[in-house]
């Protein structure tokens, strides 16, 4: 078992004619052979995409272009879809992916405007899809599927549920399970910007269902109450008797107020949003957080120990 | 991006938002022969400047008697003194830092009788993903404060983006702001004008504060600071127009040309990053072993040898820095790039500072095998904890 992803996940590619799309759907088909399944290019509908050496293996891969996600879903059951879109047609594709019904949409793309995704998190919630993204690294489970631009090499199946707002702090702590031998179950990149699909409870709550996932690891950073509120819920979860053991991390402890670090959701405003108040919740929640994103690893195999 | 209160201004009247009228000046010369052009008899002066706490603020080249950033002039005479003494001065606002800013341009507007002094704002709800208005009747002071104090002061609005702002939305905030008559009159036309604005230039902030109600009963946006979202600039060219580079920091500027994502610190040891979430781990890091970061610096995900080149001579251009830490997780970006990189860019600037490189990830072995073929000394850390410790401790050895 696993979170949103399995080997039998069909995969269709908005922006698989472009340069990051190409390269990173090689690198989805390397990867135990991630069931990609299509890309879709309003102008190019009718052709075909070769993969190159970057497959590996699979190398010389053909798939189909279509026109629309819609024909793209009818003709190969697609049930998810990557975006690669650049940022002023991003929104656009999401919003195309929701209309044509896909259950899961996965938005790779840093820095589409803010107002863009006030539009789409409007149609998403009037929908049955659901949407990780923008601006992350996109959900790995080991072994089986491969979606975004999360390096598959550094995994290793196991029972650790991976959690962040950030790429390579989700690297950091995949790298660090793996060297403990522990292995993950899934990991998943929520993403960076201050309007998102899917906030950390969501996935929680798929992580606590995972009977393979026997801990946790969430990674959050400043701006929003996105940690607090996870901590909130986790509480009345463990209230009810539904609880995993779990490591947190919280970047951004030295940043300072106003200024936006990086990811666009990234920034303490209005005396809120800070590090010590995540951290905070997180401990009144029960989470151990790791004081340092070097010692994620370790601190959860001590917790494991008890 | 930010920009200055008066250009704040002068877009929100072209959506038709009541201000006052006022004139932009850049010299004690212009600030005589505009305010001539005023109605008078009250005028107020006000420095224009990427930072709030004005009226407050001290100018560091006046004594402590001196008056703030914002000051009441009766007169033109009184307008042109006030000028001389604030063009050209640096302003220490609570939001500026010990540094302060430079005043190179005044606001001079026409005085406003003031009734009462509310607070309105619009920007981005996280948690409901829309936009909101937030308002309160404690106007014209800290919100922050407000917020702290009197919670129950403030209401905040979320609007449903797929309707737009409603009638009911607009009456909602009358309410809030208790605003009858003709103020709640202006309060239908004005709320929607502001929202207008907010989503149609991409606005990630949106602050009137004071909003007033004026003594003849009808509001006016006594003072305005807007921000946009950055991700947005590229279609609003008229917006981008309005930069003023003056007031932003010189090493941000050259690295926002390599599109690099760089904010200035205090300390003293650079940081060169790739991920905003591991720059920002990095520099907590190297404060809990005891040291302070000289910057936030992600070279982002798939950084060209020139990228790096740049980023490692913004991050050596920096007088404080005293040693550097360079901590890559190679996912999509590979470690043998960052090496070149790094290697280039010390033969081109030289190296007078420790610097400790952790490579992890993608062509890690390629990376560190660049290193140490490049003769440069150049201290190897096997993770992050051990890089920050190996950076502290050579910086503290100097």
């Amino acid at each position: 078992m696993s979170i949103l992803i399995n080997k039998d996940t069909k995969v269709l590619v908005q922006g698989l004619t472009g340069k990051t799309g190409t390269f990173h759907t090689e690198q989805a088909l390397a990867y135990f052979g991630t069931q990609m399944v299509g890309g879709i290019h309003p102008k190019k509908g009718g052709e075909t995409w070769t993969a190159g050496e970057g497959a590996g293996e699979k190398a010389g891969t053909e798939l189909p272009i279509f026109a629309s996600v819609a024909e793209g879903k009818k003709a190969t059951g697609a049930n998810a879809s990557v975006v690669y879109v650049p940022p002023a047609g991003a929104a656009a594709a999401i919003i195309e992916a929701i209309d044509a019904k896909i259950p899961l949409i996965i938005c790779i793309t840093e820095g589409i405007p803010v107002m863009d995704m006030v539009q789409v998190k409007a149609k998403l919630d009037k929908s049955k899809s659901r949407l990780i993204g923008p601006n992350c690294p996109g959900v790995l489970t080991p072994e089986e599927c491969k979606i975004g631009i999360m390096p598959g090499r550094i995994f290793k199946k196991g029972s650790v549920g991976i959690l962040s707002r950030s790429g390579t702090l989700t690297y950091e702590a995949v790298f660090q399970t793996t060297n403990e031998g522990l292995g993950q179950s899934t990991a998943v990149g929520i993403g960076g910007d201050p309007v998102k699909g899917t906030e950390f409870i969501d996935m929680l709550d798929l992580f606590l269902d995972d009977p393979e996932t026997e801990s946790i690891i969430m990674i959050g950073e400043i701006g929003g109450s996105a940690e607090e509120d996870a901590c909130e819920w986790l509480k009345e979860q463990a209230a009810n008797g539904r609880k995993k053991p779990m490591v947190g991390f919280i970047a951004g402890r030295t940043a300072p107020p106003g200024r936006t670090m990086g990811h666009a959701g990234a920034v303490i405003s209005g005396g809120k949003g800070g590090a010590e108040d995540k951290i905070k919740a997180m401990e009144d929640a029960g989470i151990r957080v790791s004081p340092s994103p070097a010692q994620l690893g370790k601190t959860l195999v001590e917790v494991l120990k008890g | 991006m930010n920009i200055h209160e008066y250009q704040a201004k002068r877009l929100l009247h072209s959506y038709g938002a009541p201000v006052a009228a006022g004139v932009a000046v850049y010299s004690v010369e212009q600030a005589e022969e505009w305010a001539q052009k005023l109605p008078g008899p009250l005028y107020v002066v006000k420095s224009q400047i990427h930072a709030g706490g004005r009226g407050k603020g001290k100018f560091k080249e006046l004594g402590e008697d001196a008056k703030g950033g914002v000051r009441l002039a009766n007169s033109v005479e009184e307008v042109v003194e006030n000028a001389r003494e604030m063009l050209g001065n640096t302003l220490v606002t609570k939001q500026t830092g010990p540094a302060g800013k430079q005043v190179n341009r005044l606001y001079i507007e026409d005085g406003a009788d003031i009734d009462r002094e509310l607070y309105l704002s619009i920007l981005i709800d996280r948690t409901t993903g829309r936009p909101a208005f937030v308002v309160s009747t404690e106007g014209g002071m800290d919100i922050e404060a407000v917020a702290e104090k009197t919670p129950d002061k403030i209401t905040t609005l979320p609007i449903d983006p797929a309707k737009g702002m409603t009638e009911a939305d607009a009456k909602k905030l009358n309410r809030a702001l208790k605003l009858t008559k003709q103020a709640a009159k202006d309060g239908l036309e004005l709320f929607p004008t502001l929202y207008k604005a907010f989503t149609e230039k991409d606005m990630s902030l949106l602050e009137v504060n004071p909003l007033i109600v004026m003594k003849d009963g009808h509001l006016r946006v006594l003072d305005a600071k807007v921000s946009f979202d950055n991700n947005a600039l590229f279609r609003h060219d008229d917006i981008v127009e309005l930069r003023d580079v003056t007031e932003e920091d010189d090493k941000e500027i050259e690295a926002s040309k390599h599109d690099l994502a760089y904010v200035a610190l205090d300390g003293n040891i650079g940081c060169m990053v790739n991920g905003a979430g591991l720059a920002m781990a990095t520099m907590d890091i190297i404060k809990l072993y005891g040291a302070e970061p000289a910057n936030f610096l992600d070279v982002g995900g798939g950084a060209s040898k020139e990228k790096v080149t740049a980023a490692f001579k913004i991050i050596t251009a920096d007088p404080n820095v005293k040693g550097i830490l360079v901590n890559i997780f190679g996912g999509i970006m590979r470690c043998d790039v960052i090496a070149e990189g790094v290697v280039a860019a010390v033969k081109e600037v030289g190296l007078e500072v420790p610097l400790v490189v952790r490579l992890e990830g993608t062509n890690v072995d390629q990376g560190k095998a660049i290193i140490n073929e490049s003769g440069l000394n150049v201290i190897a850390a096997d993770d992050l904890d051990d890089a920050a410790q190996k950076i502290v401790a050579a910086v503290e050895g100097n």
